[in-house]
């Protein structure tokens, strides 16, 4: 332990610290974890939290790590300035991981050897306090982990108010819930000011930058988001990380879904038998008129392709959310990646391309929520919104969900009153308006000349069969036509720029923060760095001009084979020597250091 | 009257939604000649016109096969949708919310039910959408001609085949246990009876399960196949003859005691089922099943409505929907008002 006078002398750092808890999986940390979380961001520090967690209901270990930092960066940590070890099954590991000068807290039933002197070392006697607390015997080892809570608000400096209104929070009011947890934290928190003496750096004071945020996950923003969007229907099926989004829709339709007038529903949401059925819901309900959705994750997409393909052939509008996790297979299930830009761009055999929507916020998993089905109406074709894990399942501190800023764009339906107008002549796939976007007529209308016949088959400007060399020629250019069209009305991306930089980085999605923090770092070191994040496929005039001025524009993005980097040189192959692809694969969310670490490595080797 | 003269006066006729029978014809059939779906297409047609149906309120759908294709060979007023091989049931259940106003009439064969689409079958007879679902079985898939299906007999010998190794998979049977609330079989040699069970079927409350024994002229029509005309001739057993009573419509038939029985549909129509041989009572699922085991133990092919039950509310009765259709609606009743915004923010953290 580090002695009374050197702790005195050591400068406190104050609000900028990560914090991994170490636990078992099912014990229940989650709500510990998050009460943590919220009570920081009561106070008005800047904080996220990422829980890596196994593919199982209990017993696995499982990590969650805290960032609280003044500045706003709150991507993930590569270092460890707290640990706290609940597990004895990675105990010397999570000790092994701390950093120097760090803090280690640990339940002190562990029973192994303390191999670090340059820690501050914190036991807890956790089932001391949890059964002094009075609290029934089946309820003590889930308010074990609230054991932490307390002793870390009495010794980083947690405002214990703040905690109460996190468990307010979490327990929706429920006074017995609150008191019982409650009462095991403040009691923790007085064992540790009578018996732990603070040795470490790390403390917390109330500041004012969560002012005007929220806090909550990019699936529970996409789910209302798509409510607020007009969802009328959603097929889907069970698949982590995306279950969260539907039980969401779920949990929130009754309360913003019911019709004005009649208080009825005005959307169905069908867990279907698999995501074959899933997303063969969603394009009958999007080809008779409905805003029609489903939500996957890669396994699921690999299922649906077939009909997507046939969404996009015969001119569907759906919204498929993807919230990615690691794949090929069933690959990490329970960790985030970016592996399924390629195969949602081009899904379905033949020849196909799809729009895809890239939320870099959870606020903007919000806005894509709504602005998906505008697209899809309009371009009639099925629309992708790529999020995943880390966006989809962990809390992040947002702007507040802004009411949507333009009317429903419902696209080119003709009715019967349209049909009356003019004759019905009319012809589905025929192009009108010369943006590639033929008129559509929805079943129910009564118009003797309203119905067509749609298939997956070759047809013709009037929805006949053909198998004609030059129809099918024609009926593919005027799909394709529609992409350019797409161009004009998908989101732009977002630019960065640094007074005369000649290098970039061009990103999309969860790596936001990460890499935003690293232009930051960067910078300090002397790189002047450009930065564009992408918000939609396919890329734009915008996006060309963005690549070709730059000397070279690093791709960074978490899979493998640097999936954008080679969507961007096939899409501007004239600047694909200035593309350098920096991919990030192991599951876990980008770091900034991560990013400084690899920039830097390929910027020796150019100079 | 000349010949020319009557043919006109039959054009002419409509029924009392004021349509002709042309009014619910669809394009010139590209099947084969004599094949058993071309026959169901004219009594699609037929029922939907004697049932006074305005074919803008019935959604065709067809899965991928020859039996697939005839949807575009009847009611051209309707909408149709052609889908994917065997995923015909997630496409009709998704457009089926569009407008619950609307029938669905899906035509599907056995490969496209039993053998690939078997998982979507299961579920879509599970979740009682409100369709009528018709299986035009010929044991062989046609298109890519002649293979086997998962309908095809045990020991059937097809050209290029060799012997079928494997038992069939039995339609009705897989919709009975399946807790399908309308399972009816018949024959296309036997177009009577096929049309009185498709009126039944479109005025059923939930699906309805109609498998057809629709033979295939070109690849699976030797007399000892069971999918076969002949076969079918010889070994058909109707389980009664049947007639379809519109609601509102007196019923106008003398019978002794004992000889009919009343089934009565969910939108006030009969079905009179007239006795045959036997006794059967297709309101009670065990009798149903004893039918089944009891056809294929003696090699008939029974025909009939094998079993109904009207209680059960469909797929899109649970979901207590807006009266008017969900695709009419305006974006005020789709879009959470403005105001809501706020309450919304403050129920995150």
């Amino acid at each position: 332990m580090i002695s009374e006078e050197e702790q005195g002398k050591a400068k406190l750092i104050y609000n900028d610290f990560s914090i991994t808890i170490a636990s078992v999986n099912g014990s229940g940390s989650q709500t510990s974890n998050m009460t943590i979380m919220r009570a920081l961001f009561r106070m008005g520090i800047p904080v996220s939290g990422k829980n890596l967690f196994p593919s199982n209901i209990q017993g696995l270990p499982t990590w969650f790590t805290i960032r609280v930092n003044e500045d706003g960066y709150l991507a993930r940590k590569d270092q460890h300035d707290i640990v706290v070890a609940m597990n004895p099954g990675t105990f010397e590991q999570d000790l092994q991981g701390v950093v120097s000068g760090g803090a280690f807290f640990y339940d002190d039933s562990i029973k192994l050897a303390i191999t670090r002197e340059d820690v501050a070392i914190y036991p807890m006697p956790v089932k001391q306090i949890v059964r002094d607390s009075g609290a029934a015997s089946n309820l003590r080892d889930y308010l074990a982990n609230m054991v932490y809570v307390g002793v870390l608000a009495c010794l980083l400096g947690i405002d214990m108010n703040t905690i109460l209104q996190a468990l307010d929070f979490h327990f929706k009011g429920k006074q017995k819930a609150i008191d019982l947890n409650w009462g095991v934290i403040k009691a923790s928190a007085d064992w540790a000011a009578t018996n732990l003496q603070k040795s470490d750096p790390f403390m917390v004071r109330p500041s004012n930058k969560t002012d005007g945020y929220i806090m909550t996950d990019g699936n529970t923003a996409a789910a209302i988001g798509s409510l607020y969007g007009g969802m009328q229907f959603c097929g889907w099926y069970p698949i982590t990380p995306a279950t969260s989004l539907v039980e969401t829709v779920n949990e929130y339709h009754p309360i913003f879904r019911k019709d004005p007038i009649t208080g009825k529903n005005t959307c169905a949401v069908v867990q279907a038998e698999d995501e074959l059925a899933a997303v063969g819901m969603a394009v009958g309900a999007g080809w008779s008129g409905l805003r029609a959705m489903t939500s996957t994750s890669g396994p699921g997409i690999s299922l649906m392709t077939e009909y997507v393909g046939l969404a996009y052939f015969a001119e569907v509008p759906i919204v498929i959310w993807d919230v990615q996790r690691v794949g090929p297979s069933t690959g990490l299930p329970t960790r985030t990646s970016q592996g399924d830009l390629l195969l949602v761009y081009y899904a379905g055999h033949g020849d196909t391309r799809h729009i895809v929507l890239l939320p870099g916020s959870v606020t903007e998993c919000f806005e894509f929520g709504w602005r998906s089905f505008d697209l899809a109406e309009r371009l009639q074709t099925p629309v992708f919104v790529l999020s995943d894990l880390d966006f989809g399942m962990n809390q992040w501190m947002t702007s507040p969900f802004k009411y949507p800023d333009m009317p429903m764009d419902r696209g080119k339906v003709l009715w019967e009153s349209d049909l009356e107008r003019c004759n019905g002549q009319w012809g589905r796939y025929l192009d009108i308006d010369g943006d590639g976007i033929p008129y559509r007529t929805l079943p129910g209308n009564r118009h003797p000349a309203a119905s067509y016949f749609t298939r997956g088959t070759g047809h013709n400007e009037y929805a006949r069969y053909s198998e004609e060399p030059e129809v099918w020629e024609r009926n593919m250019l005027r799909i394709k036509s529609k992409f350019e069209t797409a161009k004009a009305i998908i989101p732009e991306p977002i630019v960065q720029l640094e007074n005369g930089a000649d290098i970039s980085i061009i990103s999309y999605g969860s790596t936001d923060q990460a890499i935003l923090e690293a232009i930051n770092l960067l910078g300090k070191r002397g790189y002047k760095i450009d930065y564009l994040r992408l918000r939609a496929l396919p890329t734009t005039a915008m996006v060309a001009e963005f690549v070709r001025s730059h000397r070279r524009n690093y791709v960074v993005e978490l899979n493998r084979d640097g999936q954008l980097n080679q969507v961007l040189r096939t899409e501007i192959p004239e600047c694909a020597m200035q593309l350098i692809s920096l991919a990030h694969l192991d599951g876990l969310p980008l770091s900034a250091s991560w990013v400084v670490d690899a920039l830097i490595a390929k910027e020796k080797n150019n100079d | 009257m000349t010949d020319q003269v009557l043919s006109e006066v039959s054009r002419a006729q409509v029924n009392q939604v004021g349509l002709s029978k042309n009014d619910y014809r669809g394009n010139p059939t590209t099947l084969c000649q004599g094949c058993g779906h071309n026959s169901i297409s004219s009594q699609i047609i037929a029922a939907c016109y004697e049932l006074n149906i305005v074919p803008e309120t019935i959604i065709k759908f067809s899965g991928i096969g020859c039996s697939s294709k005839s949807p575009f060979y009847f009611l051209n007023r309707s909408f149709g949708f052609n889908g994917l091989h065997g995923r015909m049931p997630s496409l009709a259940t998704g457009a089926l919310f569009g407008d619950h106003t609307l029938r669905g009439l899906g035509v599907s064969g056995d490969g496209d039910t039993a053998s690939i689409g078997m998982g979507q079958f299961k579920h879509i007879v599970r979740r009682n959408v409100p369709m009528l679902y018709i299986v035009e079985n010929n044991g062989v898939y046609g298109l890519t001609k002649g293979q086997f299906s998962a309908t095809a007999d045990e020991g059937l010998m097809l050209k290029k085949q060799g012997v079928n190794p494997y038992l069939p998979v039995d339609i009705a049977w897989e919709a009975l246990v399946g807790h399908a609330t309308f399972v009816a079989r018949s024959f296309a040699g036997d177009p009577k009876q096929v049309k009185e069970l498709i009126k039944a079927g479109l005025s059923h409350r939930g699906i309805a399960v109609l498998d057809i024994i629709s033979p295939c002229v070109t690849f699976n029509n030797q007399d000892q196949a069971t999918h076969s005309y002949a076969w079918g001739k010889d070994h058909e057993v109707a389980l009664h003859e049947l007639a379809y009573v519109p609601p509102a419509e007196e019923i106008m038939v003398d019978y002794e005691d004992g000889e009919i029985k009343e089934v009565c549909l969910h939108d006030g129509s009969t079905v009179l089922l007239k006795k045959l041989d036997r006794e059967y009572d297709p309101t009670v699922r065990s009798d149903a099943m004893r039918i089944l085991e009891e056809a294929n133990a003696n090699n008939w092919l029974i025909t009939g409505l094998i079993y109904i039950n009207s209680e059960p509310p469909s797929l899109l009765e649970q979901y207590n929907l807006t009266d008017e259709p969900l695709n009419r609606l305006s974006e005020e009743r789709l879009r959470p008002p403005r105001e809501t915004i706020d309450l919304l923010n403050s129920m995150m953290f």
